[in-house]
């Protein structure tokens, strides 16, 4: 039955590995075991499900890999303020169950794999939570990586005339890819006269999107993490373009929200139109958010759906598991070029659109 | 589900970290790449007018330098036609003068000439008067050798020199 099962699982990952991960759960903890295992073998389950989204979320420690049965997780320091006050640990002291002042890791339930503490009532209770998690220490490194490439790039400048001469290799790469934003997208959706203001805001979104993302497949350490999959990560980059937005937006913008140039009846009783022009205001950082969370996240789950193809049909025998090996192996390629190009495609489009966005509240009212 | 759930500590630390990043890359990173670039562009683009300026003005020059060359080589063509002329003009008056000058010889060649011949005449008639002299002595001696003739003579001379005088 379990075979059985796992045969189906493995189909509908070639499918649809996404939805396929989904499943997984529901499917492996209803599965009994009668059909013996013909090897022999301890019948250890690959949880393709745990393995995605214990990839896809975020967790306490680093966890790089498994060597000799054992996991092999960077420790991180936990910053929680609980009922009884602040909290500072590494996450190696909470791990596998483990209690720690008061404070563990959920197994199940709403906050699972988050840390609790026991309320009054026997309830989990969740803390003020502000530790240094995977996506944390992959957003700092992200962070550190991009200043030490942009400063790199802006010493050059300062150390040479740049009217005389122009920059080669890494200096070069970066003044390529900086005057392709700057000129192709901010330039043309912002307008001549005022993208000056907004470049720097747009530019570093830009590249702080296209580093996660690179670092995000990444196989390894310290890439790897899911960090423009998550949505606190796009939240907060959609929150700054809808200030650059509405924060900077001139008289004309919001006339057009407040009062639009329709007919009357559609605005003055009852404020039809404010009220779609208001829902337009927020839909657009919200497209912006979801667009590059829900892209990222279902590349890193399709990949990490072809590798786990492997895992699962080990007990398939060698021949379907060789088979399947080539297989993932060659979607897995495939997978990894595509997000490559997805990579760049959605910093691209999250800049683009956030530039023709402010453009738009900055347009003159036209004649 | 707790993906699409934002988690409020990594809003917290996107927040503070993407703040930074910002601040730091706004002020020291990008405007001053980006800067430079624009710097570069406008020295690339006021090169380029430069040289269009300086290709321009070179056309020009080429132009003035075929007007010039064509001035030259008419004035040269010029020069050489006035040089034929003088030569021309000079050969003709050598020649006249040499004409001239060959007359004048001839003339003053005949004019001796001529001198000559009369002075050989005159030579020529002094002999002849001469020999007429001494013809006519000669005849008169032989006319007056006889008294006869003499007294002859003296008649006739008489009478002619009466005649003559009368």
């Amino acid at each position: 039955m379990r075979r059985l099962l796992n045969i189906f699982m493995v189909f509908v990952l070639l499918f649809c590995t996404g939805t396929a991960a989904l499943a997984g759960n529901d499917v492996s903890a209803s599965a009994d075991g009668v059909i013996p295992d013909p090897i022999g073998e301890p019948a250890e389950d690959v949880d393709v499900g745990e393995i995605l989204f214990g990839h896809i979320g975020d967790s306490y420690g680093w966890h790089i890999t498994d060597w000799n049965g054992k996991h092999v997780t960077i420790p991180l320091p936990c910053i929680v303020r609980s009922s009884t006050g602040w909290h500072v640990f590494m996450s190696s002291k909470i791990e596998h169950g483990h209690e720690y002042e008061g404070l563990f890791l959920a197994q199940e339930g709403r906050y699972e794999d988050k840390i609790v503490e026991i309320g009054p009532d026997g309830e989990f209770v969740r803390p003020f939570d502000i530790s240094i998690t995977k996506n944390v220490a992959s957003l700092m490194f992200t962070a550190i990586l991009l200043i030490a490439l942009v400063l790199a790039t802006a010493r050059w400048y300062k150390r040479h005339d740049a009217s005389e001469e122009a920059p080669k290799g890494f200096t070069g790469l970066m003044e390529m890819m900086i005057s392709m934003v700057n000129d192709d997208l901010i330039k043309p959706s912002i307008g001549e006269k005022e993208y000056r203001k907004y470049a720097p805001y747009l530019l570093t979104a830009f590249f702080f999107i296209f580093l996660s993302n690179l670092l995000g497949i990444v196989p390894f350490f310290p890439g790897g993490a899911n960090v423009t999959g998550n949505i606190a990560v796009t939240m907060v980059l959609a929150l700054c373009t809808f200030v650059a937005i509405n924060l900077f937006g001139n008289r004309h913008y919001w006339k057009e929200i407040l009062w639009p140039d329709v007919p009357i009846f559609l605005k003055f009783p009852i404020p039809i139109m404010q009220t779609i022009e208001i829902f337009g205001m927020i839909s657009k950082p919200f497209s912006l958010m979801v667009r590059l969370f829900a892209n990222i996240m279902a590349g890193h789950a399709m990949i990490l759906g072809l590798v786990s193809v492997i895992f699962v049909t080990v007990k398939l025998g060698p021949v379907i598991n060789g088979s399947m090996t080539a297989i993932s192996m060659l979607f897995g390629v495939f997978m990894d070029c595509l997000e490559l190009l997805v990579a760049f495609i959605q910093a691209y489009v999250f800049t683009m659109l956030s530039a023709v966005f402010i453009g738009l509240s900055r347009q003159e009212e036209h004649a | 589900m707790n993906l699409m759930l934002p988690d409020s500590g990594l809003l917290f630390w996107m927040t503070i970290i993407f703040a930074i990043v910002f601040f730091i890359l706004a002020k020291f990173g990008f405007p001053i790449i980006t800067g430079m670039v624009d710097k570069r562009t406008k020295r690339i683009d006021d090169a380029i007018a430069a040289a269009r300026k300086a290709e321009e003005s070179l056309a020009g020059l080429a132009q003035e330098q075929e007007r010039l060359l064509a001035e030259a080589k008419a004035e040269q063509a010029r020069i050489l036609h006035e040089a034929a002329a003088q030569r021309d003009s000079m050969i003709a008056k050598a020649q006249d003068e040499a004409r001239e000058e060959a007359r004048k010889i001839m003339d003053e060649a005949k004019e001796r000439i001529r001198e000559e011949k009369e002075a050989a005449l005159r030579d020529v008639r002094k002999e002849v008067a001469l020999l007429s002299v001494a013809i006519a002595e000669k005849v008169v001696r032989k006319e007056i050798s006889t008294d006869k003739g003499q007294m002859e003579l003296i008649d006739r001379m008489v009478d002619e020199m009466t005649t003559m005088s009368s």
